[in-house]
């Protein structure tokens, strides 16, 4: 009598006690910390609660000292009626203040932090350059072109398109692409050109997104007074 | 880490003191384990403790090295941890009323035992926080961690970053002095200018069209209660997702990434079921 192979049932119940639950599956799934290199690990009682022990009492202790030695501001109480000028959000927001003054709220206030928020969450659903392939390893010619013609509608879009040229987003901008360009025409083999040479588009943009945001920030927080007006921190004190 | 072969007096007192302590019926229905002196109890100090839980019980060295991560994670954390004791002493002190709150603060300053030291510690908490928060994800993303497959939590983070934000904003409007009511002035003016629905997040977010009262408490409650608990959420679903996503990103050779894994393949939620099998309700269908 030939008998026939097993079905394979999968059982599905309210009951755990009474189906047959299935303890573990083992099968060629590829999760992170099965992917785990073999490299030396360490038990994390001790080794890791330890380093986070030390950096609690270490940023308390500086808090700690940062709070005797120097005093939060409190000015006035609030007056609806008194404008101080220039009134200035706290150094965070200063960055979308300073490009207020260069183009109206409705881009500066809403769609550009909008747009900066919405990349950075797509960021790793984004497929290009997943793999962070170095910028110039192939089709440089192309890529040059490329570059510096997007450099030169951007820094145009920039310098034009505001109610003055946007310095701290341009500056940034050539900045990165010079440091971009530099390994394309001077080929080494190690050094910190060579690894120029081996960052990605992603990092050349997050690069500027950095540079441009802190150059924004600086210039609000310290170097604008009144009316908006450059001026020198040690004039006419920080807002 | 290998045990001294000889006991010196004074370890012997130890080990009687730590015997005392742990081995006794009340230590131990609440641990449930002994000194955490063996892989074994160091194991299960992490996984029957639900603040320690979130991490892995076993972490690769190179993971916990200074210069990985330069800690800023966890002082962010550290930070916040900071902010919420502080924060719950001045709430002791403050009412989220005109003139009461400026008043309170003259308190703190001159009448309050320690009460300066308690609103400088939480002020400087709180930039400390916002910009740690910041170069914590500059790290990560320099580092490429964001990739696959730790694209959730770096979703996770940017919406921390946001609730970071949000939480030194809404703070800062608290003390109600000049520069508390025209930095939030300055900052809720933006909302204006975003088409059709800008007037009405205004509003709500204010309860009214200016800074007043009703702006005070609201941005008090949002502050207070719910900022908090969602940072709290996501801190903690942020740090398990660290150990669930593998750990530490460690980087791979040459600096260039291997092949993301997106995990779809062979995945035992997508994987069609195996050739004759069939469901089965083992209770409707006996």
């Amino acid at each position: 009598m030939s008998q026939q192979p097993p079905r394979f049932v999968l059982e599905g119940g309210e009951n755990a006690k009474q189906t047959p639950v299935r303890l573990v599956v083992v099968q060629g799934d590829r999760r992170p910390p099965v992917d785990a290199a073999d490299e030396p690990e360490v038990m994390s009682m001790p080794h890791l609660f330890l380093r986070e022990g030390i950096v609690l009492v270490s940023i308390s202790l500086v808090l700690v000292l940062l709070a005797i030695f120097v005093d939060a501001p409190l000015e006035e109480i609030a007056n609806p009626q008194k404008t101080p000028n220039p009134a200035k959000a706290p150094w965070y927001f200063l960055g979308l203040q300073e490009l207020l003054h260069y183009y109206p709220p409705i881009f500066s206030g809403v769609l550009l932090p909008g747009l900066v928020v919405l990349s950075l969450v797509v960021i790793p659903y984004f497929n290009v350059n997943l793999k962070r392939e170095a910028f110039w390893r192939t089709d440089t010619q192309r890529k040059m072109a490329w570059l510096w013609g997007v450099v030169a509608v951007l820094s145009g879009l920039f310098l034009f398109t505001g109610a003055h040229p946007v310095w701290p987003i341009v500056v940034p901008l050539w900045l990165v692409a010079l440091l971009m360009t530099l390994p394309a025409l001077v080929h080494r083999e190690s050094g910190w050109i060579h690894w120029l040479g081996n960052r990605s588009l992603a990092f050349w943009i997050f690069l500027w997104f950095l540079l441009a945001s802190t150059a924004l920030t600086v210039i609000g927080t310290l170097f604008r007074g009144p009316g908006w007006q450059y001026t020198l921190p040690w004039r006419d004190g920080i807002f | 880490m290998s045990r001294p072969q000889t006991t010196t007096k004074t370890e012997t007192r130890a080990r009687r003191i730590a015997s005392v302590l742990m081995r006794n019926r009340v230590f131990r229905s609440i641990f449930r384990h002994g000194f955490a002196d063996t892989n074994r109890n160091r194991s299960l100090s992490v996984f029957s403790n639900i603040l320690l839980h979130i991490h892995p019980v076993k972490v690769n060295v190179r993971a916990i090295r200074f210069t990985r991560t330069f800690y800023l994670g966890g002082m962010a954390s550290a930070t916040f941890g900071i902010l919420i004791v502080t924060g719950i002493f001045l709430m002791f002190y403050y009412h989220p009323s005109v003139p009461r709150a400026y008043e309170d603060m003259k308190d703190l300053e001159f009448v309050v035992y320690m009460g300066l030291f308690l609103r400088n510690l939480h002020r400087w908490g709180a930039h400390a926080m916002v910009a740690l928060v910041l170069l914590h994800m500059v790290r990560v993303f320099f580092a490429g961690a964001y990739r696959p497959p730790r694209e959730f939590n770096w979703v996770i983070g940017v919406l921390l970053l946001l609730v970071t934000i949000l939480l030194s904003y809404t703070g800062y409007l608290l003390p109600w002095d000049q520069l508390a009511y025209w930095g939030v002035t300055v900052g809720t003016n933006m909302a204006d200018s975003m088409p059709w629905i800008g007037q009405h997040i205004k509003f709500l977010l204010l309860g009214g069209r200016e800074v007043n009262e009703n702006a005070l408490l609201r941005f008090y409650v949002l502050h207070c209660v719910v900022l908090p608990f969602v940072a709290v959420l996501l801190l903690s679903i942020h740090i398990w997702r660290v150990r669930k996503d593998g750990g530490v990103y460690l980087g791979e050779a040459g600096d260039t990434a291997q092949e993301p894994d997106f995990g779809l393949e062979g995945h035992a939620d997508t994987a069609p079921p195996p050739a004759g099998a069939a469901w089965k309700n083992s209770e409707t269908d006996a």
